[in-house]
C-alpha cells in the first residue's frame, strides 16, 4: 500500500515536472550550450562555412575600443544611478511611511513611473528635453544655464539617461523599503526610547538603519542589476550617441548580434555579460539568505 | 508638544510634494500636450494650459496614422498567451517541487535557481538563430516562446505551496482525489493571491518589453506597444508632438489604469521581482 502510494507520487511528480524540464532544456540549457559553442567560432548569420577560432573573440574583447567604452559607460551609468536609487528610495520611504492620510497618494505618485511603459515615457522625456520646445530646456534657460541640449551633448547625455533611470526606479525601491520599514517591530523603538534615543536621527541610527540593513543590501544589488541592463532609453533617446557617449553593454551587444550579425563575437560578449550577472546574483542570493535569517 | 510636530510634518510634505511633482511632470506634460493643437506646441509663448482643446484631432491621429491600435491588440495577445502557458506549466511543476517526492526534484530546483539569474539577453542569440532556421521569426510564436518558461513563477509558487497544509492533501488523497485534481482544485485556488501578483508582474514585464520584440519582429502588423510607439514617433518625424503624446498616453493607459484600480496587487506583484 505504502509502496504504491510512493510510486504514484513519484509518477505524478515527474509528470508535473516534465513540461517544465523540457522548457528548461529547450529555452535555457540548449541555448547556453549553443552560446558557448558559438563564442569559439567565427559564425555569422547566413555564413556557409564556420571556423573554430578558440578564445580569439574573448581576447579581441579586451582590445575592442567600442566594447571597452560600453563597459565604462555602463559602469558609469550604474554609479550615477545607484546612490540616488538607494538613498533617494530610502528617503522617500521614510517620509511616506510617517504619513497616514496622504500615504496612498504619495505611493501612487512615486510608483507611477515603474508601471508606465518606459519606451512611451522616454518619448515624453525626449519632448520635455527638446532644446527649443521642451519645458525642461525652458526652465534651464530661465535659471541662466543658457541653451542646453541635454541629450546631444556628449558630456551630459549619459547623465541625462541616468536621471531618467533614477526617475523610473526610485518608486520601486521606495516600495521595497516601505516593506522593510513595516517589518520593524514597534517594541524596538520603545526600547530605544527607554535607552534615551527619542529623536529622529537617534532613532534612525540606532534602530531603523541597522534593521533595514538586509533590505538596503538587497535594494542596492537589485538596482545595480537593473541599471546594468539599461537599454530602452538608449534605443529611444540616443542610439548610443553622441560620439558613443551612451553606448552601453546591452546596446552594443544588440548591435553586434542582431544588426551586424557578428554572431560568434556577440556570443562571447554575452558570455561576459552572463558572468557579471551570475556574480551579482550570487551576491543577491547570499543577501536573501541573510534577510530570511533576520526575519 | 503639538507645535513641535507640525513643523516636521510640513517639511516632510514639502519635500514629498516637490518629489512627486518631478515624478508626475512627464505624465502631466504628456496629457497636456496630447490635448494641445499643433500651432501651440510650436508657439513662441509658453502657455501650460492649451488655448484650444485639440484632443479629438490628436487622439484620432494617434489611432489612425500609425499602427497603435493593432500594436495594443498584439500586446494583449502576447501578454495573455505568455501568461496562460506560464501558469499551466509553472503551477503543477511548483506543486511537484513543493509537495511530491520524485527523481530529479533536486536537479529541477537547482536549475530553477540558476535560471533566476539568466535574463532574456543571454539565450537571445541562440534562440534567434533557432527561430531563423525554422522560419518562425516575425510571428506571435517568436514573441511568446522564450517566456513560456518562468523559473521565477515556479520559484514563487513553490514557496507558496510549501506552506499549504499536508493534512489537507492527505485527506483529499484518502477521498480518492488524484494529484492532478489536487493541483487544480485545491492547491491552485488556494494560491490565487500569488497567482494574481505573478500575473501582474508578468503582464507588466511583457507589455513593456522592448529588447526581444525589437529583435524578432520586423513587420508592423506584429508590433508590440513599445515597437508601435517607436514606429509612430519615426513616422511623425515632422514633429506632431500632440499626436505623439496622445499615442504615448494610449499605450501607457491600460497598465496605469489597472494600477490605479488594483494598487495593492500591483505593488505586491511588481516588487516581487525584487525576489528575482
Amino acid at each position: 500500500m505504502r509502496r504504491t502510494r510512493q510510486t504514484s507520487e513519484a509518477r505524478a511528480g515527474a509528470g508535473f515536472a516534465l513540461p517544465a524540464f523540457l522548457l528548461i532544456l529547450v529555452l535555457l540549457l540548449a541555448p547556453l550550450a549553443a552560446l558557448l559553442a558559438l563564442s569559439v567560432t567565427d559564425y555569422r548569420l547566413g555564413a556557409l562555412t564556420v571556423r573554430l577560432v578558440g578564445l580569439d573573440h574573448y581576447a579581441a574583447l579586451f582590445g575592442d575600443e567600442v566594447f571597452q567604452r560600453s563597459l565604462r559607460n555602463t559602469f558609469l551609468y550604474v554609479a550615477l544611478v545607484l546612490p540616488g536609487a538607494v538613498f533617494g528610495g530610502l528617503g522617500v520611504a521614510l517620509l511616506v511611511h510617517a504619513r497616514t492620510r496622504t500615504r496612498g497618494f504619495y505611493e501612487v505618485a512615486y510608483f507611477l513611473p515603474v508601471t508606465a511603459t518606459l519606451v512611451a515615457m522616454a518619448t515624453v522625456w525626449q519632448f520635455m528635453l527638446h532644446p527649443s520646445l521642451g519645458p525642461v530646456s525652458a526652465l534651464l534657460a530661465w535659471l541662466g544655464f543658457g541653451q542646453v541640449d541635454l541629450l546631444n551633448d556628449p558630456s551630459l547625455a549619459l547623465g541625462t539617461l541616468a536621471l531618467i533611470g533614477l526617475w523610473q526606479v526610485i518608486g520601486f525601491n521606495m516600495v521595497l523599503f516601505l516593506a522593510g520599514l513595516s517589518a520593524i517591530p514597534r517594541e524596538l523603538y520603545e526600547a530605544a526610547a527607554l535607552d534615551g534615543a527619542r529623536f529622529g536621527p537617534d532613532r534612525f541610527l540606532r534602530v531603523t538603519w541597522p534593521m533595514l540593513g538586509p533590505t538596503t543590501m538587497f535594494v542596492t544589488i537589485t538596482s545595480t542589476i537593473t541599471a546594468f541592463k539599461v537599454f530602452d532609453t538608449v534605443v529611444v533617446l540616443t542610439r548610443g550617441g553622441p560620439l558613443g557617449s551612451t553606448e552601453t553593454l546591452l546596446y552594443v551587444l544588440y548591435l553586434e548580434g542582431f544588426q551586424y550579425f557578428r554572431t560568434g563575437y556577440a556570443a562571447a560578449m554575452t558570455v561576459v555579460l552572463l558572468v557579471f550577472l551570475v556574480l551579482l546574483s550570487i551576491l543577491q542570493a547570499r543577501v536573501i539568505e541573510r534577510k530570511v535569517h533576520y526575519a | 508638544m503639538r507645535r513641535r510636530r507640525i513643523l516636521p510634518a510640513l517639511l516632510s510634505h514639502a519635500v514629498l510634494a516637490a518629489g512627486a511633482a518631478v515624478m508626475l511632470a512627464p505624465f502631466l506634460w504628456m496629457l497636456l500636450t496630447s490635448i494641445r493643437p499643433a500651432e501651440e506646441v510650436f508657439g513662441a509663448v509658453f502657455n501650460p494650459i492649451p488655448g484650444r482643446f485639440a484632443a479629438p484631432e490628436n487622439y484620432a491621429r494617434a489611432l489612425t496614422e500609425g499602427n497603435l491600435p493593432r500594436a495594443m491588440l498584439n500586446g494583449a495577445i502576447v501578454c495573455l498567451g505568455i501568461l496562460a502557458v506560464q501558469l499551466l506549466v509553472a503551477i503543477p511543476a511548483a506543486y511537484a517541487l513543493a509537495k511530491l517526492r520524485f527523481r530529479g526534484r533536486g536537479v529541477l530546483f537547482g536549475l530553477v535557481l540558476f535560471g533566476l539569474c539568466v535574463p532574456i539577453q543571454v539565450p537571445a542569440l541562440p534562440l534567434y538563430l533557432a527561430l531563423a532556421q525554422t522560419d518562425l521569426l516575425d510571428s506571435y510564436f517568436a514573441l511568446m516562446a522564450p517566456f513560456f518558461l518562468t523559473v521565477f513563477g515556479m520559484f514563487l509558487f513553490r514557496q507558496f505551496f510549501r506552506a499549504y497544509p499536508d493534512e489537507v492533501l492527505d485527506a483529499a488523497r484518502l477521498d480518492g482525489m488524484g494529484e492532478f485534481e489536487i493541483v487544480w482544485r485545491l492547491a491552485a485556488p488556494a494560491a490565487v493571491p500569488a497567482i494574481a501578483a505573478f500575473s501582474v508582474f508578468s503582464v507588466v514585464a511583457h507589455w513593456n518589453d522592448l529588447y526581444w520584440p525589437l529583435i524578432v519582429v520586423t513587420s508592423s502588423e506584429l508590433a508590440t506597444p513599445p515597437l508601435g510607439i517607436l514606429a509612430f514617433r519615426d513616422t511623425e518625424s515632422g514633429g506632431n508632438y500632440g499626436a505623439l503624446m496622445a499615442g504615448a498616453a494610449l499605450v501607457t493607459a491600460p497598465l496605469i489604469l489597472a494600477f490605479l484600480v488594483a494598487r495593492r496587487a500591483f505593488l505586491r506583484g511588481i516588487t516581487m521581482t525584487g525576489l528575482r
